[in-house]
């Protein structure tokens, strides 16, 4: 394998002399014209977001109260999302998890090798459904199926707060949302995890099974340290998802902009992007400025989370090498 | 380089070497898992039948196997075997957990989605259908096509383009760090941040509105980033052997990448692009912002709104009535199908095309 991967231009001599020249420079110029300004398309790409978002949503900060869904300000309207984005993201991640994590060892060192390709190919399938399908799955049939669940949560739990307030007759409550968003964030975690998982090196798990260590204790002291970077930075990028999915949540939770604790009752904390969605008929300027802010707002917070997952991933590409 | 570990169950010992052992501690019979699982299914069946819920009775027998099997073993074999077994069965039943709302949701799609769909359904509009008149989702899919071709029009250009500059003309530049940078941030674009942003800039530009346009920029600017590292994985996989023999026939350099660098790469490329397509295609909340919703057909992408299978979905789902759940459901079934048959063509493209590493 040669070690550069450039082209004749660097095995010539430099600028000031005169260059070997082939019979199709301006074919040359013209392509390297053309793949440069498609990657400088994307930037201008995303800066045009972040300007268009930003001219259209800055007034949003600012308008008639009355534009706030009974809330004061942006900020008190923008605080009640940001709460109920981040917890219906954090339910699923409590609920999704374990389970993904289960499953990526399942893949990567459990299963029998006849099974273990299947179960990556159908939680890709599970990845590949559109979100829409699992909000309908979610409201018409998880949520009334699990209803049930509901009322004798609230009658063995109520003192929880989580579960104090009167349970839901329909099921569309954070409960149900967080069930079914961990079922969305789960391919992505699998997927990260099981990849991880099965770089460990061989001799490390070899070394720990040779030293009479069971299965579990292989995976404990030779599997996990090796992947504990990147399984964080997994489960980062599924919350990273979760905190922006939207069908989902705003077909499966009935919601208002609220802080609350209760994840049973019928009046639920809204996430931004359900917000977003509930209200994407409005069409008077100042409560579509608000809607934009409330997208910038999210934009931010996921940038946040994502960039934090990518700097914990490099930190532990440094520590390995 | 090794294949990853796996566990699995060594060659047999003999019954001689079993009794033989007095070093070895007293080990759980092969069959001992099957035993406890026909064990544990049987007390959920027991579970299901008393309490009359399938939920129940599957609860009943992973809990039933989660303590029998760990119990077993700590009883024969100790207690650190216990816990090895205990993290086994963990693992298995994580697995088994994950089949069910899978199967269910495909079955309930099938099943719901094969009695609503029929020849008028797929052909027919909703427009002025009223009460329980038939009406269809023609519009819906003619739109989601529009659409989707629109996006891909724009993102499969730029996203090859580009990662072509990424991987063979600005390796370690600035710029090229910048790119990636911001092909990350893109990624992470939650889908109806896409939306509205394709909604900011055409109400800036040709006042509020909603148009199939919008709703393809919309989805471009998700498809991009997953265009480009599709597309630059394949051509990191293209060995630089035959770049350089390339040049060293004297070849220009975009000669050598149209004409050997990308026909080399062309069924990763593509697979690629289809596996983007299938993705975006379900996307729901930026069409619903950026294109709006109608019950007409309209073709027309510069023209008031369109509407799009995702966004059908989700407005007969709004209706909440009989009809409109049974619509909907039909309308997940041909998404479900379009994204489905969409992987498989990505499949047997990559198969048909798989790299060829000659060395």
């Amino acid at each position: 394998m040669s070690t550069s991967l450039d082209s004749p231009p660097e095995l010539m001599p430099p600028e000031d002399e005169p260059q070997l020249e082939g019979h199709s420079t301006f074919g040359d110029r013209f392509f390297r014209f053309l793949a440069t300004s498609a990657g400088v398309a994307i930037m201008v790409a995303l800066a045009l977001v972040f300007l268009f978002l930003g001219l259209e949503g800055f007034p949003g900060f600012d308008v008639d109260p009355s534009n706030y869904d009974g809330k004061g300000s942006f900020g008190s309207l923008v605080l009640a999302l940001l709460f109920g984005t981040t917890y219906a993201a954090i339910i699923a991640l409590i609920i999704a998890v374990p389970f993904a994590i289960g499953v990526a060892l399942f893949i990567s060192h459990y299963a029998p090798r006849w099974l273990s390709k299947p179960t990556a190919y159908v939680i890709d399938l599970l990845a590949a459904v559109p979100s829409v399908v699992f909000g309908l799955w979610g409201g018409l049939a998880f949520g009334p199926y699990i209803q049930p669940a509901h009322v004798w949560l609230h009658e063995h739990l109520s003192w929880l707060p989580f579960f104090s307030p009167t349970p839901s007759a329909t099921g569309r409550t954070m409960l149900t949302a967080g069930f079914v968003l961990a079922i969305m964030i789960l391919p992505i975690i699998t997927s990260l995890c099981r990849e991880i998982f099965a770089q460990t090196p061989r001799l490390h798990e070899e070394a720990a099974l040779a030293l009479g260590a069971t299965r579990w204790e292989t995976v404990r002291y030779a599997v996990f340290p090796y992947a504990r970077s990147g399984m964080v930075s997994a489960v980062m990028l599924g919350l990273g998802r979760a905190l922006g999915e939207t069908m989902a949540v705003s077909m499966v939770l009935s919601s208002a902009p609220i802080i609350t604790l209760g994840i049973i009752g019928s009046e639920n904390s809204r996430t931004i992007a359900a917000h977003i969605a509930q209200n994407y008929k409005e069409t008077t300027p100042d409560k579509v400025a608000v809607l934009i802010a409330c997208g910038l707002v999210l934009f931010a917070f996921t940038f946040a989370v994502n960039a934090l997952a990518r700097y914990i991933v490099q930190r532990g590409e440094r520590s390995h090498a | 380089m090794l294949a990853p570990l796996r566990f699995e169950r060594g060659p047999r010992m003999s019954t001689q070497q079993k009794t033989a052992g007095a070093l070895q501690h007293a080990r759980l019979p092969g069959w001992a898992p099957g035993v406890v699982l026909t064990g544990s299914a049987a007390f959920g069946g027991l579970v299901w039948l008393l309490s009359g819920n399938v939920a129940f009775g599957v609860a009943g027998l992973i809990l039933a196997f989660l303590i029998a099997m760990p119990l077993w073993a700590t009883l024969v074999e100790g207690r650190r075997a216990g816990v090895d077994r205990a993290v086994t069965a963990m693992v298995w039943s994580a697995f088994g957990v994950i089949l069910i709302p899978l199967v269910w949701l495909i079955w309930l799609t099938v099943s719901k989605g094969i009695e609503a769909i029929n020849m008028e359904f797929l052909t027919y509009s909703m427009r002025s259908v009223v009460g329980d008149e038939q009406g269809g989702l023609y519009h819906a899919l003619l739109g989601t096509l529009i659409v989707t071709g629109i996006a891909a029009l724009i993102s499969v250009p730029i996203g090859i383009f580009a990662a072509i500059y990424l991987i063979e003309y600005g390796r370690g530049t600035k710029l090229s760090k910048a790119i990636t940078f911001l092909v990350d941030v893109m990624t992470g674009i939650p889908s109806i941040v896409a939306g509205l942003f394709a909604f900011a800039l055409f109400a800036l530009v040709f006042g509020p509105g909603r148009f199939g346009l919008a709703g393809g920029i919309a989805l471009s600017l998700l498809m991009v980033p997953t265009v480009v590292r599709a597309t630059e994985e394949m051509l990191k996989l293209v060995p630089d052997d035959l770049r350089e023999a390339s040049y060293a026939l004297g070849v220009s350099k975009w000669r050598t990448i149209a004409k050997v660098v990308l026909p080399t790469s062309i069924g990763g490329i593509v697979t690629g692009v289809v596996l983007a397509i299938a993705r975006v295609i379900g996307e729901t909340a930026p069409l619903l912002v950026a294109s709006g919703f109608t019950n007409n057909v309209n073709t027309n992408p510069v023209d008031g709104p369109m509407m799009t299978l995702p966004v059908f979905i989700y407005t007969q789902y709004t209706q909440a009535t009989e009809k409109g759940a049974l619509y909907a459901w039909g309308g997940a079934l041909t998404l479900i199908v379009i994204v489905m048959l969409l992987n498989l063509v990505a499949r047997i493209i990559g198969k048909i095309y798989a790299p060829k590493t000659g060395h």
